[in-house]
């Protein structure tokens, strides 16, 4: 009943009651959405019994299509149809142009710092196409599970910075998820293999996905998963083995750079399935329908594969090297080294890993659905599902914040490998006699120069109090949340005034933005906004009937004769009978025609209320009792 | 009130009494020495408690005591298990406020050797082989950084005013080598992206 979907999740429910609640791992290359039921975490299958929805979103003629239907529209209709989303997120457009790959899909031209594709269902940002993934997720949870969730645990890479880790609750919020944590993706696999393993100690967890690697050193004991370290590259995974092998074919069949989208979708096609093939085999052979419908064949060997990814596995291992030295963890103390993510199943990428742990890494899991199921559970235990579980994550921020200072240098303000959540205060002050303004940078990344760091947030901070320079003292409160979300506080001390801050993301959206695409996305998904019309439309209409006869019970034998009661009541039922219909015309209709034939019932209770809350009082009286609150 | 808080109403409000220095926070005897398996499972018993994760469907007012309680249990966890903000805030106990920003030491071999050493990472800083160097060159910095360490357990030990102001220049001292560390770091995150 639309009446009791309207409840706020979370609300009025009893103690102890189940609530629902899901993890989803929204991935570059395939999402998954799972859920404790019984005990024991399991992904959830759509219809079809396919656990992995290829992350890829089509917008065809007919409508949004998500996951394999999506898919197979990628090479007939490239530039409607997109994948890999999740490497745009959080992206200015600088940024999405420097990722040095050609991206099929057409930009639009706007001022604005987030980058929007070009296409038949007009222009859309990231955080649109993941939350069109999100949705699917939700619907296939809501279905299996037979309810509206509580709310959901989102993984991403643990190498998010701020940005990306906006732009997904932002995409969350698009898709109407009540967003109980962000979780790092390591973190969420080691929940899964802790959990399961009961085994205490320090564990790596290299986890190289489709579009982006981490690797976390953690200690577990008893429960309770402490982050040491982490590090990795949000830039880094298994589309950038296949650009490198496409552009070998590019290279052996003669292809230009150029190519129009349709032979780039090839490309990547050809490139991904060679690279897939070879984890089984020692050759394999390519085929590339080339632009005149010729085919080009060759054989790729895994001497030549290995070549073109190495140094994308060397990228891997300086990055290991480097979380172990921040984790203060020597190799040997190390218990196990966890491989998840889909690319870790590339033989050369094990091989390495190995060699550098100096042990054979553990690949007995399964690495598509690990991090869904151990955010699955942190979303049980946070729902309040497991009261008394234990399970407890204290995670790091990835990546150091600090502040633009004289000269394009950059202050850490938070280093790296802090233990989240965090604040932390620096202070500043003026050096121009009674200056008033200052501008703030805020900047995430481990290089001394602002230019080479990411940009997260611009600041201006005003009615500073004017004093002579070096007087004042500005105290700025960084503070990172448990889903290592950043927000900043800004106060000048001698006197006490709150500067006000203005904050312009750099390349997040605004909550305007956020506020329009909410009603825009209502407007582009027919299907959705017909059956959210629907709902509104009936929830209006029993707002309207239960006000309706709740004054009627009151004054309506008063108020009205028995013909106009009449009246009144054929409209009521009009109403009340359409409200249990689905066509929201019908319902508008009956509404309308309650409210104009009710238009002299309302004026004559409105009349009578004034009688009465004047009765027995004085003008002079409310004159009084008018100056009394001035 | 919020239904939401019931699961959970038999777990205490996330109030920390802030008036407790780290150590009686951690229930550790303030001295330099510190246990580090111990401090360990004190953090993880407090953040046990204050967690934000432990109030997730608490009400506004919850979440908001728990995050800044967490924060505040992270702060002094990193002060303590940290040497050099360890022996910091301990000066700071016995009523020694060091103004790191102003202060430095005087110790003229010293800084000539931290000179050489900034050098010697500038050269690190332009070759593509650098990368291991660095790794080697920030062992190197750990190393003198322990060494600092035990002299300061040392003077700790009996803390008359001889002892607590030799325990202030070594910090100096461990400021210089602290900032070295960091800024091999970024040596290093620079070497990655143009070599790596
Ligand atoms: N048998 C295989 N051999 C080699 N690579 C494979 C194999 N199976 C899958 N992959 C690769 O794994 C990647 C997808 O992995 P996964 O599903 O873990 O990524 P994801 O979770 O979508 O991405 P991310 O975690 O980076 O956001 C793809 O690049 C795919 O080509
Ligand atoms: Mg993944």
């Amino acid at each position: 009943m639309a009446l009791l979907q309207i409840a706020e999740p979370g609300e009025a429910q009893a103690p102890h009651e189940h609530r629902l609640a899901a993890g989803i791992d929204l991935g570059t290359t395939n999402s998954l959405v799972a859920s404790v039921r019984s005990g024991t975490s399991q992904t959830l299958p759509d219809n079809d019994g396919h656990h992995l929805l290829p992350s890829v979103i089509s917008y065809s003629e007919e409508g949004i299509l998500v996951g394999r239907q999506a898919q197979k529209r990628a090479t007939t209709d490239p530039l409607n149809t997109i994948s890999s989303i999740k490497r745009l997120m959080g992206r200015g457009i600088a940024d999405v142009m420097s990722l040095g790959e050609q991206l099929p899909w057409q930009f639009a031209d706007s001022e604005a710092s987030v980058p929007r594709i070009k296409t038949r269902a007009g222009d859309v940002s990231p955080v649109e196409v993941s939350a069109e993934i999100l949705k699917c997720l939700n619907k296939r949870a809501e279905d299996s599970l037979g309810g509206e969730l509580s709310g959901v645990v989102i993984t991403v890479p643990a190498y998010f910075d701020d940005a990306q880790r906006q732009a997904t609750k932002d995409a969350a919020k698009l898709a109407g998820l009540h967003v109980y944590r962000l979780l790092n993706e390591p973190t969420a696999a080691a929940i899964a293999y802790g959990l399961d393993e009961g085994v205490d100690g320090v564990h790596a967890i290299f986890d190289l996905g489709g579009g982006t690697f981490d690797i976390s050193v953690l200690r577990l004991t008893r429960g309770v998963f402490e982050v040491m370290a982490t590090g990795g590259d949000s830039a880094l995974g298994g589309d950038d083995f296949d650009h490198v092998i496409a552009g070998w074919i590019m290279q052996q069949a003669g292809i230009s750079n150029d190519a129009d989208p349709m032979i780039q979708r090839r490309l990547m096609h050809a490139a991904r399935h060679a690279k897939e093939a070879l984890t089984e085999a020692d050759s394999t052979t390519v085929v590339m329908q080339l632009a005149d419908d010729s085919n080009w064949q060759g054989e790729l060997d895994v001497e030549t594969l290995n070549t073109l990814i190495d140094p994308l596995i060397r990228k891997t291992i300086t990055a290991c090297r480097r979380t172990l030295r921040d984790a203060e963890i020597d190799i040997e103390e190390i218990e196990d080294v966890v491989m998840v993510g889909g690319s870790t199943r590339v033989p050369r990428v094990r091989e390495k890993v190995g060699d550098f742990f100096k042990r054979e890494p553990l690949v007995s899991i399964d690495p598509d659905s690990v991090v869904a199921i151990g955010a699955a559970q942190q979303a049980n235990q946070l729902a309040g599902n497991n009261p008394d579980g234990e399970m407890l994550l204290l995670d790091v921020n990835p990546l150091s914040l600090g502040l633009e200072t004289m000269g394009g240098l950059v202050e850490k303000v938070i280093p790296r490998n802090t233990t989240i959540p965090v604040a932390r205060a620096q202070e500043f002050t003026t050096f121009k006699d009674g200056q008033t303004a200052m501008a703030i940078h805020v900047v995430q990344g481990e290089r001394e120069m602002v230019d080479d760091c990411r940009s997260l947030a611009r600041f201006e901070l005003r009615d500073i109090p004017p004093m002579v320079a070096g007087a004042a003292r500005i105290r700025v409160t960084f503070n990172v949340d448990a889903d290592g979300l950043l927000s900043v506080e800004a106060m000048e001390e001698t006197s006490g005034t709150k500067a006000s801050v203005d904050i312009k993301p750099s390349y997040g959206l605004s909550d305007n933005e956020i506020a329009d695409m909410l009603t825009s996305s209502i407007a582009h998904a027919e299907e959705d906004r017909d059956l959210r019309r629907l709902r509104e439309q009936q929830v209006d209409a029993y707002r309207v009937i239960e006000a309706l006869q709740a004054a009627l019970a009151v004054d309506g034998d008063q108020l009205l004769s028995a013909d106009e009661r009449a009246g009144i009541d054929a409209h009521l039922n009009s109403v009340i009978e359409s409200a249990k219909q689905d066509d929201v015309g019908a319902i508008e209709n009956a509404i309308k025609q309650l409210e104009s034939g009710c238009e002299f019932y309302v004026e004559r209770r409105m009349n009578a209320g004034i009688r009465e809350a004047m009765a027995g009082h004085t003008v002079s009286e409310f004159e009084s009792s008018e100056d009394d609150s001035k | 009130m919020a239904a939401g808080k019931v699961l959970q109403s038999d777990l205490p409000l996330p109030m920390l009494d802030l008036s407790k220095n780290y150590f009686e926070l951690f229930g550790l005897p303030a001295e330099y020495q510190v246990e580090i398996p111990a401090l360990r499972d004190r953090y993880r018993e407090l953040q046990g408690a204050v967690h934000p994760d432990r109030y997730a469907t608490g009400s506004d007012e919850e979440k908001r005591k728990a995050l800044q309680a967490a924060a505040y249990v992270n702060e002094g966890f990193d002060t303590l298990k940290n040497p050099l903000l360890r022996a910091q805030y301990l000066l700071s106990l016995h009523s020694i406020n060091m103004e790191l920003r102003e202060e430095t030491t005087k110790d003229a071999a010293f800084l000539m050797q931290q000179l050489e050493m900034r050098e010697e990472l500038e050269a690190l800083r332009h070759t593509g082989e650098g990368l291991d160097s660095v790794g080697e060159f920030m062992d190197r910095v750990s190393g003198m950084i322990k060494a600092l360490v035990s002299r300061i357990s040392v003077d700790f030990e009996t803390p008359s005013k001889e002892n607590l102001d030799d325990a202030r220049e070594t910090v100096r001292k461990m400021q210089f080598l602290n900032k070295l560390y960091a800024e091999a770091q970024a040596v290093e995150a620079q070497l990655e992206e143009e070599f790596g």
